[in-house]
């Protein structure tokens, strides 16, 4: 199951993932990434509480890093727990998708270009 | 059974004739002999047996020829009493013309001739009684209980007892004969009550069963009298009126027939009213047999507006049913263009609902389904909606011409007419899903299969390398693949897929894998040309949100070294027989699919490893780490890797059954819920 919530601070949209992603849930994240991409150009992802992402989750990301590219999108993933990065690494999608450790780092990663 | 009953009515048949032959023989060759003084006198009892006998006979012969009474045939065995009848009064009144005929003449006098002649007589009014007596036990034991059973055996040995009581040859009118007669007349009363058969006629049958019943009353009558003439000649040796048994048959023939016909006449006021149960009864099982005796839904709503229609007397009707938002339409005495000025008329608003498939089964309120139309042909109308699992699917209305002219009663039978024909369809439904998901499971195992075949069979093995491989999918089908592709003698590629996501889709994604595998085969690709050249190809038919990890080893069995690129797949564990540990492959990679375009070969990077003896690699996919307890634990890296070191002295058959026993004891009950893969490569 998952809980995710929606926030705009100034110009940024803000996504909250909590608990698990898996092939039924990955959906929700889904649509708030669609309503994200609408919304703003500078999109952050507090992953702080998301326990499991499934390759289903993670196929979600994959699928809007063409768009982001194309829109000049700006997106940053921070906070994820250690089991979670470590999935992104061996997938190899930290390298294609700007991650940082704290919200603060992940601000000003999102505002650098 | 059929022969021996035909031989019981034949053999009875001759019976009957032989013994009233016998009878009217001893008979009038005793009054000869009487009367010529010949001889002594001949005693009077062999007359008395064959005419006892002729009786029996007559009584066995008679009940193996009537038939049982079944609802059908009652007006048939009415017909035989009347057909019977008819036959023995023209003896009868044949005898009576003769006699007419010779009025005066010495003949009509002559007592032989007139025994004679009353013997035929007789003989007539024996089989009509007996066959009219026997068609009237029918009627009586129709629908029986035990104790009418019972009643009726009394009666009916009683009767047989009176035909040994008549050998005594008691007169008509003495004191022992009128004792028997009141006895037995007691029972026919008491049976003649019983007339349930007369429910179950129609109005025309009722009339038709008056009539007959009258005219075997007549006929009775007119024996009645006739015999009594015979008597008054004073010739008769042997009158049948003095014997009880043919007495107390036309006393109960009597009786029956009077009780049966003031009971018919004073049914055929409600005859009509059974006769329209009846049809709704007929009409409910039509209905609730319409869709299992392979009938079509149109012929269930045909069938439906039909008896609903005749049941309530409609002028007209109209049964819309709407079907994929698609409305279709069964009129009665209706055009289609009438319909929509119909209901803009209806006044009651719970009518309007319904008409417009607005109906909310749940919604409380008025419910009234009968209602008036303003300024229309039609006054009346009553409209109740089909329901399929609580959803309307159509509605039935009736229309009549005059007001008010539906009444709650009949709204019970439309009521219970619609949710019959609703059963029917919602069942027709359900067995038509119930087939069709049947359907889907044999192809999801033709999938099963199919997929099967697409992952090896057995591991080639050489003389410098050991294989074991296993897959699971966690549904029918998954998304995992690994196969052993033999180069040559010595070289040989061993790869790991995992699809992401399961089932299904999956399976197709792994099934175009491996053909985009097979055909890179081909090539002689280094590893990473090999991932790069098949990222290319794979990215062109996965779609957006899926990719593919993957592990691809080009391996020299000879020299034991080792190139390979990891895809995004879970780092290989290897076991080094030399410093006895197990450790994973860190290495660098992008899933295929993750970057569709060449800028995907700087994600990659091909690496090499020198193997030795009794080193063992151990291939799996993220259904083993991922897999979890109840506690949310997942085994994980370290949990493999674990386990392996635990087994590694083993061969590699054994590793993979022993690490996946290991895994199951930690999952404890959980199931897996991801497909899952083991691959254990072993040099020698």
């Amino acid at each position: 199951m998952v809980e995710i919530t929606e926030e705009s601070k100034d110009d940024i949209f803000l996504i909250r993932v909590k608990g698990e992603i898996d092939a039924s849930s990955s959906i929700h994240l889904d649509n708030a990434l669609q309503s994200a991409m609408k919304g703003s150009n500078k999109i952050l992802v507090d992953l702080t509480r998301l326990e499991y992402i499934s390759s289903a989750g993670l196929g979600v990301f994959i699928s809007y890093i063409e768009d982001l590219k194309k829109t000049a999108t700006q997106m940053v993933l921070f906070g994820m727990q250690e089991k979670v990065m470590q999935v992104f690494e061996i997938l190899g999608l930290s390298n294609l998708i700007t991650i940082g450790a704290t919200e603060e780092e992940a601000m000003t990663l999102v505002n650098e270009s | 059974m059929q022969v021996s009953q035909k031989f019981k009515i034949r053999s009875s048949f001759f019976a009957g004739v032989l013994s009233w032959i016998l009878f009217t023989f001893f008979d009038v060759y005793a009054l000869f002999l009487e009367r010529y003084k010949m001889r002594e006198e001949l005693s009077d009892t062999m007359p008395q047996i064959f005419l006892t006998l002729f009786i029996a006979s007559t009584l066995v012969y008679y009940r193996y020829k009537i038939t049982k009474a079944e609802s059908i045939n009652f007006i048939d065995l009415l017909w035989q009493v009347f057909i019977t009848g008819l036959i023995t009064t023209l003896v009868s009144l044949t005898i009576q013309s003769f006699f007419l005929l010779f009025d005066g003449n010495t003949i009509t006098t002559n007592e032989i001739i007139v025994n004679l002649l009353y013997h035929f007589y007789g003989g007539a009014v024996i089989v009509y009684i007996v066959s009219t007596f026997v068609v009237w036990k029918r009627l009586i034991l129709y629908q029986k209980s035990k104790n009418l059973i019972q009643l009726w055996g009394f009666f009916e040995y009683a009767l047989y007892g009176s035909l040994i009581f008549d050998f005594f040859g008691f007169e008509f009118a003495s004191n022992n004969f009128l004792i028997a007669l009141v006895f037995i007349t007691g029972f026919s009363v008491v049976l003649s009550f019983n007339l349930k058969w007369i429910a179950y006629l129609n109005f025309k049958q009722k009339w038709k069963s008056i009539l007959f019943i009258l005219l075997s009353a007549i006929y009775l009558y007119h024996f009645l009298v006739n015999l009594n003439n015979f008597s008054a000649r004073g010739v008769i040796v042997i009158d049948m009126m003095d014997r009880v048994f043919v007495v107390a048959i036309f006393i109960f023939i009597f009786l029956y027939a009077v009780f049966a016909i003031l009971v018919t006449l004073f049914n055929l006021p409600t005859s009509s009213v059974f006769e329209r149960k009846l049809k709704e009864a007929v009409d409910f099982q039509k209905l609730s047999q319409a869709i299992p005796s392979g009938q079509s839904e149109e012929q269930t709503y045909e069938i439906l507006l039909e008896s609903s229609m005749s049941a309530v007397f409609a002028d007209a009707a109209w049964l819309e049913v709407k079907n994929a938002g698609e409305s279709s339409y069964y009129l009665r005495n209706l055009e289609k263009e009438d319909i929509g000025s119909l209901k803009s008329n209806i006044k009651t608003e719970h009518i309007q609902r319904v008409v417009n498939f607005e109906f909310d089964p749940h919604q409380v309120g008025s419910q009234k389904i009968i209602g008036t139309l303003k300024s229309n042909q039609y006054r009346s109308i009553l409209a109740l909606p089909v329901l399929i699992k609580n959803e309307q699917i159509g509605c039935l209305v009736l229309l009549q011409e005059v007001s008010d002219a539906f009444n709650k009663e009949m709204v019970e039978i439309i009521r219970t007419f619609v949710s019959q024909a609703s059963i029917s369809l919602e069942n027709a439904r359900l067995l038509g899903e119930a087939i069709e998901n049947e359907r889907y499971k044999e192809q999801l195992n033709i999938a099963k299969s199919v997929q099967k075949s697409l992952l090896p069979d057995k591991l080639e093995e050489s003389d410098c390398l050991e294989i074991a491989g296993f897959s699971m999918a966690a549904d029918e089908v998954g998304g995992d693949y690994y196969d052993l592709l033999k180069y040559s003698e010595d070289r040989f590629g061993l790869i790991v897929g995992d699809v992401s996501g399961k089932g299904t889709s999956a399976a197709f994604n792994m099934a175009q894998m491996k053909g985009v595998f097979y055909s890179l085969a081909q090539l002689n690709l280094s590893p990473k040309e090999f991932i790069s050249k098949a990222n290319l190809a794979l990215s062109r038919c996965l779609e957006k949100s899926s990719f593919i990890t993957t592990s691809y080893f080009d391996i020299n069995a000879r020299t034991k070294e080792i190139k390979f690129v990891r895809a995004g797949h879970c780092p290989t564990l290897v076991y080094c027989q030399e410093d006895k540990t197990a450790r994973y492959l860190e290495t660098k990679g992008m899933g295929i699919g993750l970057l569709r375009n060449e800028s995907y070969d700087q994600f990659i990077e091909e690496n090499t490893l020198k193997l030795t003896t009794g080193d063992i690699l151990l291939l799996y996919t993220d259904g083993i780490t991922e897999a979890s307890n109840s506690e949310g634990q997942q085994f994980g890296e370290e949990g493999l890797q674990l386990s392996f070191s635990k087994h590694v002295h083993k061969a590699p058959h054994e590793i993979e059954q022993s690490i996946i026993k290991d895994l199951f004891d930690f999952m404890g009950d959980e199931k897996l819920d991801d497909d899952y893969t083991l691959v254990i490569l072993k040099m020698k």
